[in-house]
C-alpha cells in the first residue's frame, strides 16, 4: 500500500495536519503583539486587490477609462496594492527583529521573499496595462534593464497584449499559489516562540 | 543555547491564549476594504491621457521630421540599438558577460524600414513614391549619407523649415515631410500596430519611434519620471507610484552607475545580488544576529518576557 502514489501524496500532505493545526482556536500565550496582524492584513489587502482586480476584468482593459464607477474601481485596485506593499513590508521587518526564521522557518521566510518578488513583478506589469501615458512611459524606460539583462528577448515591456496577459493570468496564480504555501508554512510550524523562550512547566497542553 | 533551539522546534507545550483567526481575518478585511474605498474616493488615481503619432507629429512637428530623418541616418536610440531589436550594436556588456547580445534578435526592428519606408507606401502625396523609388535604389552608403546630411543641416538650422532645399539631401526631405503628413492625418499609429493583424495589441513599433523623439521625453521630464528623477519608481501627478521600487531606482543617482554606459545592466546585477541576500538573510552571518543585538523583540514580545522575568 505504502508505495502507491496516492497514499504517498497523502502521508506527505494530509496526514501532516490536524484540524487543530489548521485552524486553530487558541496561540501560544506570546502571540500578543500588534505585530501579527500585519501578516492578516497583507492577506486582506491581497483579497481586495484580488477581488478590484476580478471587476476591472469582467468588464476588460480600457472600461475605467470613460466610466466613473470603473475609475472608482480602479483606484480601489490601485490603493489597495500600496497598502499592500505597506501591510507586507512592516510585516517583513517584524519578521526580521524576531528572527522568526528560527527552527525550521527558513522555508516560510523564503516563500515570504518570494511573495515579494513575485508582487513586485505582478504590481509592474500592472503599471504596464493602464492604457495611458503612465504605461507607455514606463514600458519605454523599463524595457531598457530588462533587455540588458536578456529577458527583453522574450518578455516585451511594449507588447501590451502580452503583458495584460501576464498580469490577469499567469502573474496572480503564481503569486497565490506562493502566498498560500507560506501560510500553510505558518500553520504547519506554529508561530515562532520569543527569542531565548523557556516553556513553563505545567502549561495548558 | 540548544535548549532554546528544542524550544523554536517543538510544538508549544507552555501556556496558550485563546485566539479567533477567522474573525481577525473578517475584520481586517473590512477594515481595510473601508480604508481603501475611502482613500480611493478621497485621491482617486492618475490617468494621463496616452499619447499618439498623430499627437507628436501635430503639436512638434520640427521634433518629428528631426527624429525621422535620424531613422533613416541610422542615428536614434532604436536604431542604434542591438538585440532584442536589430543587430546594430552589441548592447550592454558586464565586461566579458554580454548577455544581451547572447540573447539575440528576437523581436526585429529595423526602424528606418518599419517607421519609414513601408508605411510611406500608403502616403498619398504625390511625390513620395518617386522619392521611395530614389531611396531603394540606392546603395546603403548613399542612403546614410543623404540622411546624415539632411539630419547635420537641421541640426545647424534649428529647424526643418529653415533648410534650404538642396539635392545634397536626396530624397530624404520629401520622405520626411511625406511620413509627417501621414502622422498628422492619424493614419501612422495604424499602420505601426497592425501588420500581422487588424487587431492591435503589440505596441512595439510605434512606441520605439515615439521614444526615440523628444517630444515623449520632454514630457516625462515634465511629470519628473526621468530615471535620474527617481522616475523608476514614481508616477504621473504626486501619486506614490512603485515606492517598494526604491532600491532598484536609488543606483540610477549614484556613481559609479549614474554616469556608466552599462549601468542598466550592472545595476541589474547589483539588484539580483541583493535579492539573493533577502532571500538568504537567515544564514548570512552578522545579519543573522542583527535581532539579537539590536533587542526589537524585547519590545515586541514584552509581556512574555515580563511575565516570565525573562
Ligand atoms: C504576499 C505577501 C505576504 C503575505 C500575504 C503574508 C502572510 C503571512 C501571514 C498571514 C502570517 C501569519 C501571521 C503573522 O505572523 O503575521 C505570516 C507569517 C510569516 N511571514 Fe509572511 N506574508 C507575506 C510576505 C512575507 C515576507 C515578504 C516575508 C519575509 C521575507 C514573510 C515572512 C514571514 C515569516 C518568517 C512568518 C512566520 C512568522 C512566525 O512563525 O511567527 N512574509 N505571513
Amino acid at each position: 500500500m505504502s508505495s502507491m502514489w496516492t497514499t504517498k501524496l497523502r502521508k506527505a500532505t494530509v496526514e501532516k495536519f490536524e484540524p487543530q493545526d489548521v485552524l486553530p482556536d487558541d496561540q501560544p500565550s506570546y502571540v500578543a503583539s500588534w505585530i501579527y496582524v500585519f501578516g492578516v492584513l497583507t492577506l486582506s489587502s491581497f483579497a481586495i486587490i484580488i477581488l478590484s482586480g476580478l471587476i476591472l476584468t469582467t468588464r476588460g482593459a480600457i472600461w475605467w477609462h470613460s466610466s466613473n464607477v470603473g475609475h472608482f474601481v480602479n483606484s480601489m485596485h490601485l490603493w489597495s496594492v500600496e497598502l499592500f506593499f505597506v501591510f507586507m513590508v512592516v510585516h517583513l521587518w517584524g519578521k526580521f527583529w524576531m528572527a522568526a526564521w528560527r527552527g525550521r522557518r527558513f522555508a516560510t521566510w523564503v516563500t515570504g521573499a518570494f511573495c515579494f518578488l513575485a508582487s513586485v513583478a505582478t504590481g509592474f506589469t500592472g503599471y504596464l496595462i493602464q492604457w495611458d501615458f503612465d504605461s507607455q512611459w514606463i514600458a519605454t524606460q523599463a524595457k531598457d534593464g530588462l533587455n540588458s539583462a536578456g529577458i527583453g528577448s522574450f518578455f516585451n515591456t511594449l507588447n501590451t497584449g502580452q503583458a495584460i496577459l501576464l498580469h490577469v493570468s499567469l502573474l496572480p496564480l503564481v503569486l497565490t499559489f506562493i502566498v498560500i504555501w507560506h501560510v500553510i508554512l505558518v500553520r504547519r510550524n506554529g508561530v515562532v516562540p520569543p527569542l531565548d523562550a523557556k516553556e513553563i512547566a505545567g502549561g495548558a497542553k | 543555547m540548544s535548549k532554546e533551539r528544542n524550544v523554536d522546534l517543538a510544538k508549544w507545550s507552555g501556556p496558550k491564549r485563546p485566539y479567533d483567526l477567522v474573525k481577525e481575518f473578517v475584520i481586517a478585511f473590512v477594515v481595510v476594504g473601508l480604508l481603501v474605498g475611502a482613500i480611493s474616493a478621497i485621491f482617486s488615481s492618475p490617468d494621463e491621457p496616452a499619447v499618439t503619432l498623430q499627437q507628436w507629429a501635430n503639436q512638434a512637428p520640427a521634433d518629428f521630421v528631426a527624429t525621422t530623418a535620424g531613422e533613416l541616418a541610422g542615428t536614434t536610440i532604436s536604431a542604434a540599438y542591438g538585440p532584442p531589436y536589430n543587430t546594430a550594436s552589441e548592447g550592454l556588456n558586464l565586461g566579458p558577460i554580454k548577455i544581451q547580445k547572447w540573447a539575440g534578435v528576437t523581436i526585429p526592428v529595423n526602424p528606418a524600414v518599419d517607421f519609414v519606408t513601408t508605411p510611406l507606401k500608403f502616403s498619398k502625396d504625390p511625390a513620395v513614391p518617386a522619392a521611395l523609388a530614389q531611396w531603394n535604389g540606392a546603395s546603403s552608403g548613399q542612403q546614410t549619407k543623404w540622411a546624415t546630411d539632411y539630419s547635420t543641416a537641421i541640426g545647424k538650422a534649428g529647424d526643418y523649415t529653415k533648410v534650404t532645399a538642396s539635392q545634397t539631401y536626396g530624397p530624404v526631405p520629401t520622405m520626411a515631410s511625406g511620413l509627417l503628413v501621414l502622422a498628422q492625418s492619424d493614419v501612422l499609429d495604424g499602420l505601426l500596430t497592425t501588420t500581422v493583424t487588424p487587431y492591435p495589441s503589440d505596441f512595439t513599433k510605434p512606441m520605439l519611434f515615439l521614444a526615440d523623439g523628444g517630444y515623449f521625453d520632454d514630457l516625462g521630464a515634465k511629470q519628473h519620471l526621468h530615471g535620474d528623477q527617481w522616475g523608476m519608481m514614481n508616477e504621473t501627478g504626486s501619486y506614490p507610484g512603485q515606492s517598494w521600487l526604491w532600491l532598484f531606482s536609488l543606483w540610477y543617482q549614484v556613481e559609479p552607475f549614474k554616469s556608466s554606459a552599462n549601468a542598466d545592466i550592472q545595476i541589474f546585477a547589483f539588484l539580483m545580488l541583493l535579492n539573493l541576500g533577502f532571500i538568504f538573510m537567515p544564514k548570512i552571518p552578522f545579519i543573522n544576529r542583527l535581532p539579537r543585538l539590536i533587542p526589537f523583540h524585547r519590545l515586541i514580545w514584552r509581556r512574555y518576557y515580563r511575565e516570565n522575568n525573562l
